[in-house]
């Protein structure tokens, strides 16, 4: 201390000088500890906020939506009646056949098969719970779902050995008998306002009771196409194909392209006009509103090279032209922070410079690669503007076994479910829907938090 | 040599795209009006189920005028076989057809469709007469032989017998083929109800008629009855107009109004004792037939007795059937590929 040789009124002055300093730092002090907890009460509210609309989302949607996963199904006898299934037996190929010759026998044997009556068999079966259902048959036809009828002819045909014998078989009850059971529809209206008769409520009522019709889990939503004439059946199985082939596509040609361009741009391209004129034009495709694409995808595609309409494949290259910015943009980021001693280090003990990219730069570089790879392809995953443009927006009941096929989207198939006219039963299937491509869209982006944890490196 | 490969990989998967055209096409491709659209998918499924030799056809929408639309975009696998529609053609589409190169188009009636006005359940009870329609929906109305901007606000100042709620009409947009059946079916008559309007010419007279409110008291959807039943959710007072099986399905949700007091129903609708009905059309490419397989067979199957007939699932679905006499006629002209003239 070197006060003891200054002036007293200095050390005055000085005492002065500190005190008042000391104020104002105090008054200042409490002006910012307020400005912090302004701040943070401010941030806390934003995350609540959030927080709140997310859980009321996923609150409404599971709320609305897990009910539709479980549906009304008969557990029935069914007698494959041989008075009822008159066929002749199912053609084998013969050796000394051809291929073409056979086809056309097991045509003619399928067209017979498609002329018998299995609703009369379903009638049968339904007696045996309900002794007055052949008197009323349109009131009982209406319990199953009509596309049964088809599901047991399928039975028929995979194993013609079953006619002349009784099943026991779970059959999907109508959709309007599900609304029903599940109290979807005000039970106290009238009958004029009702979907079903008095007589078939009464029944429902009944063979539920008695456990003939029970909520079981639905294998339904999963494994049929949609369906519009059956609509208890409904499923997601062709969306999903459809969405499966575009995913595909999109990662077989957006994630290659998308990287060797990033890997171009970023280690050999020189820096100049040209190249910054790609770079903002690059930046910028990644903003254009995707119906954007959607438009392209129609005109050029399907009006120019002439492509199928509402095939995956045409989705499929529309979304990859939109994945394309995305997957360039994230993988020259990742490149840019990969650290310039990597590079340096690998040339300076003699690789040359495509060797230090692919052996030195590239491998450290792969989990944010992944990462921006998987992030785009989920955002593909979730587009539908795009696609109602090239018409996969079209209701397509049979499950594509091509991409160059028919397909809908999952996306596209909530929205086309959103629109069907019995919305006492579809307000839930649709629901479901948006369950099953929210569950696909977390396990994607899960991987990519795992991939990333997993070959993460830390400078 | 990595690199190389990856060239290779991506030559090929551009050399598949480019080679998809070439591929032709099995299945028949639809599209149109989303009044048609359940009946066209119902027909599309029994279809592929019945005849194992076809594929499903593929049913898309997009309003009677957009699919015919996709339908006169010229011919090819790449275009649309069929379009639906809920009116009939136009000339001025027919044309636009001729100058792509769809000169061969078989027109096909199915059967009838009602348009029916329904308030929620919740709401009054509306029994309206076209004349009140087009007061609440009108830009501008005749008064004592002058046209003044429409001054009504409430259903109970147009009539008495009508309810004391305020006037929200929810009415399909103009690219659905609902919307002309609406203005033809009732907004015109009621109109023309006035002698001014009477003294008017043409097309001043159509201009009119057509011109709707623009103070928010009409809203024009241009999407499906979904939309509409949405609006009716939000706001009670609205009137909403649907096709009548959108609302047959809805009927827990919704209360149908009478029109000239009848209340709409398959009855009422086929003996034309209610007024507000329209025929339902589906056009074929003549130029498809026989290139894309099923094409003559499925619009047989849409006309049979068994799916479109009375009792059938057609029937069911909400489609007035046609009588026995005008499906010959259909049939018979389906058989023999009648063109247009």
């Amino acid at each position: 201390m070197k006060t003891t040789n200054m002036m007293p009124e200095d050390q005055l002055d000085l005492a002065q000088k500190r005190d008042r300093m000391q104020q104002r730092v105090k008054a200042s002090l409490k002006r910012r500890h307020a400005q912090e907890k302004r701040f943070k009460g401010m941030g806390m509210a934003a995350v609540v906020t959030a927080l709140a609309f997310v859980t009321l989302l996923f609150f409404t949607i599971l709320s609305k939506g897990l009910p539709a996963f479980w549906q009304a199904t008969l557990t029935l006898q069914v007698y494959f009646d041989p008075e009822v299934i008159r066929i002749d037996p199912k053609p084998e190929k013969r050796s000394d056949e051809s291929e073409g010759a056979f086809q056309q026998r097991y045509l003619a044997w399928q067209t017979q098969l498609g002329f018998v009556n299995f609703n009369r068999i379903i009638l049968d079966s339904l007696a045996r719970e309900i002794p007055e259902a052949p008197e009323y048959q349109r009131d009982a036809l209406r319990l199953v779902t009509s596309g049964e009828r088809f599901a047991l002819r399928g039975l028929v045909e995979k194993d013609p050995s079953i006619i002349g014998q009784t099943l026991t078989l779970d059959l999907l009850a109508d959709a309007n008998v599900d609304v029903w059971m599940k109290g979807n529809i005000d039970r106290n209206l009238p009958d004029a306002q009702q979907q079903l008769s008095a007589r078939t409520r009464a029944w429902v009522d009944e063979l539920q009771a008695r456990g003939v019709i029970k909520s079981k889990f639905s294998t339904a939503l999963f494994m049929n196409p949609d369906s519009r004439s059956s609509l208890a059946s409904a499923g997601l199985a062709g969306a999903f194909m459809g969405s499966l082939m575009m995913m595909l596509i999109v990662m077989f040609l957006a994630v290659p392209v998308g990287v060797a361009s990033a890997i171009y741009l970023e280690e050999f391209a020189p820096k100049n006009k040209l190249t910054d004129l790609i770079e903002v034009n690059i930046n910028n495709l990644a903003a254009v509103p995707s119906i954007v694409f959607g438009l392209l995808g129609a005109s050029v595609f399907i009006l120019w090279f002439k492509m199928p309409l509402s095939a995956p494949l045409v989705g499929g290259l529309v979304l990859s032209l939109m994945t394309l910015p995305t997957v360039i943009i994230a993988t020259r980021s990742t490149l840019k922070a990969i650290p310039p001693s990597i590079r340096q280090a690998a040339l300076g003990i003699g690789a040359s410079k495509v060797q230090s990219v692919f052996h030195h730069v590239l491998p450290l570089a792969i989990p944010g690669i992944l990462t921006g790879a998987i992030l785009g392809v989920a955002q593909a995953l979730g587009e539908t503007a795009p696609l109602l443009l090239i018409g996969m927006s079209s209701f397509v009941a049979s499950v594509p076994a091509t991409p160059f096929e028919q397909s809908t989207a999952l996306p596209v198939q909530i929205y086309l479910w959103q629109g069907n006219e019995l919305r006492n039963f579809f307000e839930a299937r649709t629901s479901a829907a948006i369950i099953v491509l929210l569950a696909l869209m977390i396990t994607l982006n899960a991987l990519a938090i795992w991939l990333r944890k997993k070959f993460e490196t830390r400078w | 040599m990595k690199f190389r490969n990856t060239a290779l990989a991506l030559a090929m998967s551009a050399g598949l795209a480019v080679a998809a055209p070439a591929m032709a096409r099995d299945t028949i491709q639809i599209a149109g009006s989303s009044t048609v659209l359940p009946f066209s998918s119902i027909v599309a499924e029994e279809f592929g189920n019945s005849f194992p030799q076809f594929k499903t056809p593929v049913v898309g929408s997009g309003g009677s005028g957009g699919g015919l639309r996709q339908f006169c975009q010229g011919v090819g696998a790449n275009t649309i076989d069929i379009a639906n529609s809920s009116r009939a053609i136009r000339p001025n589409e027919l044309e636009s057809c001729r100058a792509n190169g769809v000169t061969e188009v078989i027109e096909v009636k199915f059967g009838y469709d009602g348009i029916v006005f329904a308030s929620r359940a919740d709401s009054g009870k509306f029994a309206l007469t076209p004349k009140h329609v087009f007061l609440a929906g009108a830009a501008q109305i005749p008064q004592n032989g002058q046209m003044v901007a429409n001054p009504y606000t409430r259903w109970s100042q147009i009539d008495s017998s009508l309810p004391d709620q305020e006037i929200v009409l929810v009415i399909p947009g103009s690219n659905h083929g609902t919307r002309e059946v609406y203005e033809e079916k009732v907004v015109h008559p009621g109109c023309e109800s006035f002698a001014e309007v009477k003294a008017m010419e043409g097309e001043a007279k159509t201009n009119f008629c057509n011109a709707i409110r623009t103070d928010g008291r009409v809203v024009e959807i241009a999407g499906d009855y979904t939309e509409t039943l949405a609006r009716l959710d939000a706001q009670r007072d609205a009137l909403g107009v649907f096709g009548l099986s959108f609302y047959d399905q809805n009927r827990d949700r919704l209360q149908v109004a009478t029109v000239d007091d009848v209340v709409p129903s398959l009855e009422t609708i086929s003996s034309g004792e209610y007024p507000v009905s329209r025929p339902l059309y589906f056009y074929i490419k003549n130029a498809h037939v026989g290139v894309i397989p099923g094409l003559l067979e499925y619009a047989q199957f849409f006309m049979s007795e068994e799916i479109g007939g009375m009792g059938s699932p057609l029937e069911a679905a909400g489609l007035i059937p046609m009588g026995d006499e005008e499906r010959a006629e259909v049939i018979s002209a389906v058989q023999s590929r009648t063109l247009m003239p």
